[in-house]
């Protein structure tokens, strides 16, 4: 089979990839920049091909609850949205996590706080990976750096929220779902049937059978011991995510002596900065995780063996930069260099912070 | 002519002792036991089971469906 | 004949329905959710559709309603059962599909989405229990809460010019084009429980008609007789007595 290539938006292709990996339903609400995922998808009408339901709902608060209760049911359902709406979003994304229910959240990153502005952003790094709701509980991160890779993480967000049952963030930046590149479109994969659901999820609410149960997806526990034992469950989960999900990419780090350590369209800046900088003889490469959580400490500490410096690179004024430090213990200088308001770094700029930050210390 | 009679079964352990089934009652059949539950709830019970007429209003008001009720015709 | 000759299986006229399990409920002595509970039971025992049956509890006193009947259950975060039973009934078209919430889950922290949920006609049953107060957190002010009634948020009684007016959210839902069938109801007698529960089994049956025609909503004027600080059966007589003339019993809307 040919490969089908295509010129589009970030944000398109992640719509399109929905309906491509079998996707059951899509609950939105419009917010700049990740709009086209909508817009797409109500343009393409899956409901007519796939049979996935496309839903414009009221609010953030009204669409996550509709993932949640679609998850509820087994099925695989999603969301979109972008920074403030992220926000509102936190209290469904709690009782997504407190009920054990895959689903997928797609943040087109803004900056802000509050309103912000609608330019690029990775100001949510925190909210993602330490939480943003109530409660202890991990979503896993994954940080998509091209319009592949947003059509990509669909279908692999999907695959890990159902293998842990948990709520998968795709954690895009705006320049990720606005800018148009190639992509490769996955192929389509049919939408599982009820009768599969019942069989793969048997704790999914699709109406109680005489063989079983009444299923409740629920995340209430009055009593002390039961609530705990839920709560140790669930860290159990996180840790065998850490062991076996981190995900991230390495350019030029074997011989290199300094790293910038970036995420999102941020690596692509880094990217070109390593090719810069190398050709003015400075030996640095370019570690760019893909999963934000599971963060790939153990990575970064394997690189203590040749590198004297880490610069972090982020579209915000210092987030990432906590866990890298907390990855090296201390053993070298590891500092920030990021622009927010939705300024792009140039190369340049990010050579020059490595130059002062890091190289002269 | 055929006679209706009714008769009431309360779960005990289950009745909180609220009393509108015996409110409900149009026969004046039920009232409340002198002795509590497990919970401690004085239950409802027939205190006069000879007026019943299998009407049901009791089991029907019954928050908790701790009434079930019974009735059987008889031919004179 | 005794009592015991009465008392045989073959004379059972009225039981609560099988899927009603034997759990203790939860409810105060007298609350009205026990018998909607029970009726919602029963509505969906008769119409035989345990199986394509899923019901959304909500935050409030009826957060554990998942416990007592016998189907597949979600638990909503406060406010947002309209928003997760749209899902849910798009997601699964062809099953019944409720949602079962009182008075500050639906018209206080859920406004915006059961207005929706209405607006949009989606297929769905919502189950609207109205005591004009908040019962599981401790009796404080309702949406609903009529003026000049004490709770523990307005211990002088509602004061309009303070908290505003009672919200008649029935009456408002029934104004929307995407509602096929809205009507209030009681549980306080048996003839009142009887039509009741006609009015639950009709949504019921909406939800389940072919063709999308609307959400049915069918509010329960009902007591909380703790709330009140009243005896259950002072609670019914004081309902009858105020409640009914903020809430009129009847049909709303029903095309």
């Amino acid at each position: 089979m040919s490969e089908e290539v295509r010129l589009m938006k970030g944000n398109e292709a992640l719509a399109e990839a929905a309906i491509r990996c079998g996707c059951d339903g899509y609950f939105g609400y419009p917010i700049t920049p990740q709009s086209e995922v909508l817009e797409t998808l109500m343009k393409l009408k899956p409901w007519e091909t796939t049979g996935m339901v496309v839903l414009q709902a009221e609010s953030e608060v009204a669409s996550i609850n509709m993932v949640y209760a679609g998850a509820g049911c087994g099925k695989k359902v999603m969301t979109s949205t972008s920074s403030p709406g992220f926000s509102l979003m936190q209290e469904g994304v709690s009782y997504i996590a407190g009920a054990d229910i895959p689903a997928l959240v797609v943040n087109v990153m803004r900056g802000g706080p509050g309103l912000g502005t609608i330019q690029p952003s990775q100001a949510d790094y925190f909210q993602t990976v330490k939480g943003g709701g109530h409660g202890d509980y991990r979503q896993i991160t994954l940080a998509p750096a091209s319009v592949q890779e947003m059509a990509d993480f669909v279908g692999l967000g999907f695959d890990l929220a159902f293998k842990y049952n948990i709520l998968t963030v795709i954690l895009a930046d705006g320049l990720i779902g606005q800018m148009m590149e190639k992509v490769v479109l996955p192929p389509f994969v049919p939408r599982k049937t009820n009768e599969e659901i019942r069989k793969e999820c048997p704790w999914a609410s699709l109406g109680k059978t005489p063989d079983r149960k009444r299923n409740v997806i629920t995340s209430l526990e009055l009593e002390p011991e039961p609530m705990e034992r839920r709560n140790i469950a669930l860290q159990a989960k996180y840790a065998e995510i850490e062991k076996n999900e981190v995900r991230y990419e390495d350019i030029e780090t074997s011989d290199a002596e300094y790293l910038f350590v970036a995420f999102g369209s941020a690596a692509r800046i880094c990217q070109k900065a390593v090719e810069v900088a190398r050709a003015e003889g400075i030996k640095v490469g370019l570690l760019r995780p893909i999963t934000l959580f599971p963060f790939p400490y153990e990575h970064i500490k394997e690189q203590l063996t040749h590198v004297k410096g880490i610069l972090s690179v982020e579209y915000n004024a210092g987030q990432m930069v906590e866990d890298i430090r907390l990855a090296v213990e201390g053993r070298i200088p590891v500092e920030h260099f990021g622009r927010t308001g939705g300024i792009v770094p140039t190369p340049e700029e990010v050579i020059d912070a490595l130059k002062q930050k890091i190289i002269k210390k | 002519m055929a006679k209706i009679k009714g008769a009431v079964e309360v779960n005990t352990n289950r009745c909180k002792g609220c009393e509108l089934c015996v409110v409900a009652c149009p026969a004046k059949v039920l009232g409340m036991s002198k002795q509590v539950n497990a919970k401690g709830y004085n239950y409802a019970c027939m205190v006069n089971p000879d007026a019943c007429i299998g009407c049901a209003s009791c089991g029907i008001v019954c928050p908790d469906g701790c009434i079930s009720v019974y009735k059987v015709k008889i031919e004179n | 004949m005794t009592t015991q000759d009465i008392i045989k299986p073959e004379n059972l006229v009225y039981a609560k329905p099988s899927i009603m399990n034997d759990n203790t409920m939860h409810y105060c002595p007298g609350c009205s959710h026990g018998v909607v509970h029970k009726l919602v039971a029963e509505v969906i025992e008769e119409m035989g559709i345990v199986d394509k049956t899923i019901g959304i509890s909500p935050v409030g006193c009826a957060v554990f309603a998942y416990n007592y009947i016998d189907i597949d259950w979600q638990e909503a975060a406060h406010g947002r059962a309209p928003a997760m039973a749209t899902a849910i009934k798009r997601l699964l078209p062809d099953h019944c599909v409720f949602t079962y919430q009182g008075d500050g889950d639906l018209a206080a922290i859920g406004t915006a989405e059961t207005i929706h949920a209405c607006n949009r006609g989606e297929n769905i049953a919502i189950i609207f229990i109205n005591n004009a107060i908040y019962g599981m957190t401790g009796g404080q002010m309702a949406p609903t809460t009529l003026e000049g009634m004490k709770t523990s948020t307005c211990p002088y009684g509602r004061d309009v010019t303070l908290n505003g007016y009672h919200l008649p959210i029935g009456n408002l839902v029934a104004q929307l084009e995407g509602t096929r069938y809205v009507t209030r109801q009681s549980v306080h007698t048996a003839a009142a429980v009887r039509k009741a529960k006609a009015a639950i089994k009709k949504a019921f049956e909406n939800t389940l008609a072919p063709e999308k025609k609307g959400a049915s909503f069918v509010e329960i004027v009902s007591t909380c007789n703790s709330g009140w600080k009243m005896s259950p059966k002072d609670a019914n007589d004081w309902m009858v007595e105020n409640m009914f003339k903020a809430y009129p019993i009847g049909d709303l809307k029903n095309i």
